[in-house]
């Protein structure tokens, strides 16, 4: 079963509630950070990395003896990739969306496709915790495929896969969460949280994933948001305040259920309230 | 002149920072570059509001008349777009690959609608927003685009300072939100976390050659990592143009009625009005952000 954990607004606390989950979890759990941007997870998770691997995207290669710069791959890309220049064609690579449409509509065959290097995904593990992430490479601009790479990690393996997604609501955040049996959304009650969680709301909707919210720094607003929530039968599932210690130990990535052991049973609980509903979604 | 406010990080602090440089940049167009999160506007609450429909790229669809249920587009699309003769829209990106393989000619593209740009009267002059479509891609396009309207405004108006509430991350939306801008503000948080992803969006920038300036916000959250955020931008010959405190009438600031006044009668407003000045001095006197 998977458990993507989101937000739509940045800095909200999702990787501190994803992690830990995964901290205060007693059986294994699978743990995949998709913030391949600035992915955070493992600061706080210490694993021991094992491997590292790159990933690829396909961008074309043009055959400068094959190619008669007719032009119809310049035609066909939507993405403005591909150039004519003189006898010959060039490809504008941070442009390219790896679509194929170029070598499909190429008459002479000019145009192969390889491997560019887009960024890489690492594998490793802390007690319970088989843990994966990527980064993007600095320049690339598309973090999707690099997210697809950690989200293939560990196929198979027991446990709940808790998917930790990056802010906004674009298509990072939607590749993230995509195949979630359960989003949690962490929130704040501030007008930018309550927008931003609309937006999330609505992404899921469309995804048909079913959500619950958590909503952090609870004291710190007002109860808009958690009026929201009860007029969309959006069940709140854990309310945070804002405690100086917590905002402290993050500062240095210890997750704050390494300090409290009430708060550990509270992320055990949580992980387990969405592990049930993530089964009655999958019951229907 | 034109300064985005970036963070790699997300909920730095961005567009509270953003909103109070406005107050002393001013007249100054406002510019909301996080097209898929946009708040700026709920802290401005610009007034006379105008909606513009943009169209990023195309979608596809299949007209079913047509449609000969082959599956080339199928086998053709990278994107698991399609299935038994529908598009997904939300997982189209428009690529045609299934309208160049279609022997039926059933592929249409048509434009897609990836969201709304909006022109409004803010507080310190014009400002510009968008809002992505939920869903759509494109994100990096409605920035550019939002810029390109932002510059035209500034134009027309007669002014000659544009301030960029970009979004977080460091992909597409950040790219374009940082090229060819005079300076980065990158705001930060004294956190092993910020730290992290400011090293990160600090590459990016450097990558596309733009000057960066520095604000670490909430730095008595751990003086520890402010000092070193210090040394690590003293290293690298980037200026630290501000540190602000943890207010916490500031958080609660977004919830007033009037959640500009409200922050503006913060003492981070005075603060942001000295970094404001050495921001100034920054773009005034072009520097390397190579120089050590």
């Amino acid at each position: 079963m998977i458990i993507a954990v989101a937000s739509g607004k940045g800095g909200t606390g999702k990787t501190t509630v994803a992690t830990a989950m995964a901290l205060a979890a007693e059986r294994p759990v699978v743990f995949l950070d998709c913030d391949v941007e600035e992915p955070n997870a493992f600061l706080y998770l210490r694993p021991e990395l094992t491997a590292r691997r790159p990933v690829y995207r396909p961008v074309p290669e043009v055959d400068e003896g094959a190619c008669d710069a007719c032009g119809r791959c310049v035609e066909a890309c939507a993405y403005h990739a591909l150039l004519v220049l003189g006898r010959t064609v060039v490809v504008l690579k941070h442009m390219c969306h790896g679509c194929g449409a170029c070598a499909l509509v190429c008459p002479t065959g000019a145009l192969r496709e390889t491997d560019h290097e887009t960024g890489y995904v690492e594998v490793g593990r802390t007690g319970l915790v088989d843990f994966a992430h990527g980064e993007l490479a600095i320049g690339e601009a598309m973090a999707p495929p690099v997210i697809r790479a950690v989200k293939g990690v560990f196929p198979g393996r027991e446990g709940t896969r808790i998917i930790d997604a990056p802010p906004g609501t674009a298509c990072p955040a939607l590749e993230a969460v995509r195949g979630s049996d359960f989003c949690l959304l962490v929130s704040e009650p501030t007008p930018f949280g309550l927008h931003d969680l609309r937006r999330m709301v609505e992404a899921l909707r469309a995804l048909g994933i079913p959500a619950g919210v958590v909503i952090n720094r609870c004291d710190l607003g007002d109860d808009r948001v958690e009026r929201y929530c009860r007029a969309e039968g959006l069940p709140v599932l854990l309310k945070m305040p804002y405690l100086p210690e917590v905002a402290r130990c993050g500062a240095e990535a210890v997750s704050f259920v390494r300090l409290m052991e009430p708060w550990k049973a509270a992320m055990a609980d949580l992980l387990a309230r969405a592990e049930e509903m993530a089964r009655g979604n999958r019951g229907c | 002149m034109e300064i985005a406010v970036v963070s790699g990080k997300g909920g730095t602090g961005k567009t509270t920072v953003a909103a109070l440089l406005g107050v002393y940049a001013a007249p100054v167009v406002m510019v909301d570059a996080d097209v898929d999160a946009a708040n700026l506007a709920l802290l401005l609450q610009p007034r006379s509001v105008t909606e513009e429909p943009f169209y990023g790229g195309q979608v596809a669809r299949i007209d079913p008349e047509r449609c000969q249920l082959c599956g080339s587009c199928e086998a053709a699309c990278r994107f698991g777009a399609i299935a038994g003769g529908v598009v997904n829209p939300v997982l189209c990106e428009g690529c045609g690959a299934c309208y160049q393989v279609c022997p039926a000619e059933a592929v249409l593209l048509e434009p897609s609608l990836d969201g709304y740009r909006y022109g409004a009267d803010g507080p310190f002059g014009p400002v510009v927003y968008a809002e992505l479509t939920v869903g759509r891609g494109n994100s990096g396009k409605l920035v550019a685009a939002v810029r390109e309207q932002a510059r035209a405004v500034a134009e027309r108006a007669g002014i000659s300072r544009i301030i960029v509430d970009g979004p977080p991350g460091t992909g597409c939306p950040v790219i374009a939100a940082v090229s060819r801008v005079d300076l980065a503000l990158v705001v930060t948080e004294p956190t092993k976390a910020a730290f992290h992803d400011l090293e990160r969006v600090l590459e990016v920038v450097r990558h596309f050659g733009v000057p960066a300036a520095i604000c670490i916000n909430r730095w008595d959250l751990h003086p520890g990592y402010r000092d070193a955020i210090r040394e690590h931008c003293r290293g690298a010959g980037i200026a630290v143009v501000g540190e602000l405190p943890t207010v916490l009438e500031a958080s609660r600031a977004l919830v007033a009625d009037k959640p500009l006044c409200t922050l503006m009668q913060t003492r981070l407003a005075l603060m942001c009005a000295q970094m404001w000045r050495r921001l100034r001095e920054l773009v005034a006197t072009p520097m390397s952000c190579e120089s050590p």
